[in-house]
């Protein structure tokens, strides 16, 4: 069936890589053999996942998976920081968090990969929660072991960590879903007691029957009012120690009144039972709670593995602490009296003194202070700070660990915590709700005890049920849970929960240009051949030497290369460039200098504006020159405009000088372009922009714009950008790429809508029913219907969010 | 229609024993993956 499924993939799009399904570049020459047959592949990475599949005999995972792998990565299959993992104390067992499940081959593929790596005993997926549980010998197998393993073929995984995991909101789910379940059996079964009561007409039913349906009722009530509703009492409980009634009270108060009204008229053998209400009730509310909460563990899981779950690292100075000699090791091995370097942006990883070094250091996450603050040679420093300016050398104080896990766990509970101020202003309005319903019935009872004495009971509890605010406290939570869903899917992380609201009202969209709407790293612009060799082969040539080399100039002239040459005898100059021997020929690639030393004379042509360029050369002349820029991201033209179509206005912020601010502006046609600003001018900017009455957006990514993330009114940082940023924003970015933030604008938009029109109706059907209840022409049955129908209304309405349109 | 004096309370047991077969089976796991197993039983790992 499914390798029916794989067909239609693949024939939609052909040209596809085997492994990924990205596009193939037109010059890519990677490919593996799988059953016998040559596949294309679009980068070496997936080349070498899908050989390894193929090679471990597992190549029908691609006649039966049922959606396109993620692109494998093969710098990531290396990665020399997962050795961190084997200190990290697990003792033949351990869980591990996986990345990139994307169907049932996925699991199948993996459980059956890991087997058959030596020593491992036992291994199991759970799909849901993305988590891998494996048992191995110790003798024969270590964790970084079963890391590579699963890195090979192209699954990112990482150990779990029970604190960072957010374990407490998975206990918390779990025990959400058997009191949702228990509440969903009760209803239906009082339900089936309700129906033929309400049906029957007047007097076709025998008192005797009638009990005994009200009787059953009640006691399939009792788990649900005992076990299921106690999130509502115990909340309602919390709300009034704290004198803050929010909308638990009114829940519990409902679901109470309903059922010590129905309870004393089953014992009194008078009045309306209201049994199916208080299970619906109970059933509705439980299931928006459920869904919320499952919003809130994928975000915050998503939000974990951003923050790349390893071990937190920590680079140790061996020797002199001038030769800066370091090495990587796991913060938990510190011992007291280590020196570490702590580079700007990176977390402090244990508690400790500055031995070297003036900075200023960021303790938002440890005491919400925001602003940074200076810090010199002597002060001392808590775990967990971050380090925002310069690169400090630290002496280890105390091997407390536990200060990093801190501000990661902090982080992580930050994600969803709290409400926005749409919920809130919906919660004050409960319990200003609460006070005029309490009113109300007070004054319908009395009311009714002058009228008819004994119908007033029945009269106010009828208020009661039917004004319970159900639909009230549905409204907002479900479309917030709802949304963050969705965004989650498609690649934003709403950390915190006003982002969706604050942007829809935002007037201002303040860009950071390098790292956001630009790369952030250079990419090869052009090659210009100026001697007898063509351009082709001299980038051949140039990737050859660079092989290895770390420089961000070095990659981007790899990148440009589908099949590097092959170099030997390489040696490398320091800020000059490299030598060494294609083909039998020398050669130098580097800056003007330092060719000029093997080809003689002077570099001709003029270096255009804003490029960085790189030349070659032999002892016969001159070869090439290779211009690099940062490169525009393709897709920020298009976002830029839909933000503008959607009737933003949008500013380019940039700490770069004007004119390359400039260029950029006007290449995606943004009128405003200010340059030359630094951290804390781009605040007084947006701080002013805010003055005038502006709603500030801020898109970054580097440290420079931690604060003026922090200071704007909603802000985005970008998944690849410094932690720091990441820690100040609103919501991530979580793939590199812009167009999710215009879909996050959109999704916006819809969900404020959706909130409006289910605050709408929920305050029309209370209007309209609680008069009804009050004079008395409201019947249990009815009271019932519309309780349900109205919720089922507003969660409907808010599910609307998470299809596609 | 005097069986349904029978039916009910029956049904109420019955009731009873479903939620103390739903409590055993969450209590062993059964609901921790809801996706794993559907996706499981496509595979065929007999060969």
């Amino acid at each position: 069936m499914s390798a029916v499924l794989d067909q239609a993939v693949r024939d939609k799009a052909p040209q596809g890589c085997f492994h990924c399904g990205l596009p193939i570049p037109a010059d890519s020459r990677w490919q593996a053999t799988i059953d016998g047959s040559v596949q294309q592949m679009c980068c070496p990475g997936c080349a070498a996942a899908a050989q390894a599949i193929a090679d471990g005999g597992f190549a029908d995972y691609y006649t039966t998976r049922t959606a396109y792998a993620v692109q494998a990565d093969l710098e990531a299959a290396r990665a020399p920081e997962l050795d961190l993992v084997d200190g990290a104390g697990m003792d033949g067992e351990g869980s591990f968090s996986v990345e990139g499940i994307r169907c049932a081959s996925c699991m199948w593929l993996i459980e059956r990969q890991l087997m058959r790596v030596p020593g491992v005993l036992d291994v199991s997926l759970n799909v849901a929660t993305e988590r891998l549980f494996v048992r191995w010998d110790q003798g024969e197998c270590r964790p970084s072991g079963i890391l590579r393993t699963l890195r090979a073929i192209g699954y990112t995984a990482y150990p779990y960590d029970a604190h960072r995991h957010g374990e407490q909101l998975e206990r918390a789910r779990k025990k959400l879903f058997r009191q949702l379940f228990v509440a969903a059996l009760s209803m239906m079964q009082v339900m089936m007691y309700a129906v033929p009561v309400y049906l029957a007409g007047d007097g076709t039913m025998d008192a005797g029957m009638t009990a005994l349906m009200h009787w059953a009722s009640f006691f399939l009530t009792l788990p649900a009012l005992l076990y299921s509703a106690q999130p509502f009492f115990m909340g309602a409980w919390r709300d009034l120690v704290r004198r803050s009634p929010g909308m638990d009270v009114p829940v519990a108060l409902g679901i109470g009144a309903a059922f010590a009204g129905s309870l004393g008229a089953l014992l009194s053998g008078q009045g309306d039972v209201y049994f199916d209400s208080v299970t619906m009730f109970v059933f509705l509310l439980l299931g928006s709670r459920y869904l919320e909460l499952g919003a809130r563990r994928k975000a915050a899981g998503a939000l974990e593995r951003l923050q790349q779950g390893l071990p937190a690292a920590a680079l140790r100075l061996r020797g002199d602490p001038l030769a800066r000699d370091t090495e990587l090791i796991a913060a938990s091995t510190l011992q007291v009296g280590d020196l570490v370097l702590v580079k700007a942006g990176q977390a402090v990883p244990a508690d400790g003194v500055i031995h070297e070094g003036e900075t200023e250091i960021d303790l938002a996450l440890l005491t919400g202070e925001t602003r940074t603050q200076p810090r010199m040679p002597g002060d001392a420093l808590p775990g967990g700070a971050v380090n925002a300016t310069q690169a400090i050398v630290l002496r280890v104080t105390s091997a407390a660990t536990d200060s990093t896990l801190a501000m990661l766990v902090r982080l992580v509970e930050r994600a969803g915590q709290g409400k926005p101020a749409l919920a809130l202003w919906a919660d004050r309005v409960a319990g200003w709700f609460v006070l005029g319903l309490l009113g109300l019935t007070v004054l319908a009872y009395v009311a009714w005890l002058q009228v008819d004495p004994g119908r007033a009971w029945q009269v106010a509890i009828a208020v009661l049920v039917v004004s319970c605010p159900c639909a009230l406290s549905l409204a907002t939570p479900t479309a917030l849970a709802a949304a963050t869903d969705r965004l989650l899917r498609r690649g934003v992380l709403a950390v915190q929960p006003h982002t969706l609201e604050t942007f829809d009202r935002a007037t201002h969209i303040v860009f950071d240009k390098t790292g956001t709407l630009t790369y952030g790293r250079p990419t090869l612009r052009q090659t210009v051949p100026v001697g007898q060799v063509a351009g082709d082969a001299c980038l051949r040539i140039a990737a050859a030497l660079e092989a290895d080399n770390p420089h961000p100039l070095a990659i981007a002239i790899r990148d440009a290369v589908a099949e590097p040459g092959h170099a030997q005898r390489i040696h490398c100059t320091v800020g000059q460039g490299v030598e060494g021997w294609v083909d039998g020929c020398c050669y130098r690639l580097g800056s003007a200098a330092w060719v000029a030393g093997v080809a003689g004379g002077v570099a001709r042509a003029a270096v255009p504006a804003g490029t960085t360029s790189v030349w070659l050369g032999n002892a016969d002349g001159w070869l090439a020159r290779f211009d690099l820029a940062d490169g525009l991201r393709p897709e920020a033209a298009e976002v830029v405009q839909r933000f503008r179509a959607a009737g933003k206005t949008v500013v380019l912020l940039s700490g770069d000088e004007q004119h390359a601010a400039q260029a950029v502006a006007a290449q995606l046609g943004i009128s405003t372009a200010i340059g030359g600003k630094l951290p804390d001018e781009k605040l007084d900017f947006v701080r002013r922009l805010q003055q005038e009455g502006a709603v500030v957006a801020m898109v970054g990514d580097g440290i420079n714009d931690a604060a003026v993330l922090s200071g704007a009114d909603v802000s985005f940082a970008m998944g690849r950008g410094a932690e720091l940023a990441q820690l100040h924003a609103d919501g991530v970015l979580m793939g590199d790429d812009l167009t999710p933030l215009a879909d996050a604008l959109d999704t916006a938009r819809r969900t404020l809508s959706v909130i409006r029109q289910n605050l709408t109706w929920a305050t029309v059907y209370n209007v309209a029913a609680i008069p009804a209840a009050a004079t008395g022409l409201l019947s249990p049955w009815m009271a019932g219907v519309g309780m349900a129908a109205s919720s089922a209304l507003v969660v409907v309405n808010a599910l609307r969010l998470r299809k596609d349109r | 229609m005097e069986a349904l004096y029978i039916l009910v309370p029956l049904s109420v047991v019955l009731v009873g024993v479903a939620l103390r077969v739903f409590s055993g089976a969450a209590q062993s796991g059964q609901f921790d993956d809801l996706e794993g197993p559907a996706y499981r039983v496509l595979q065929d790992d007999d060969r």
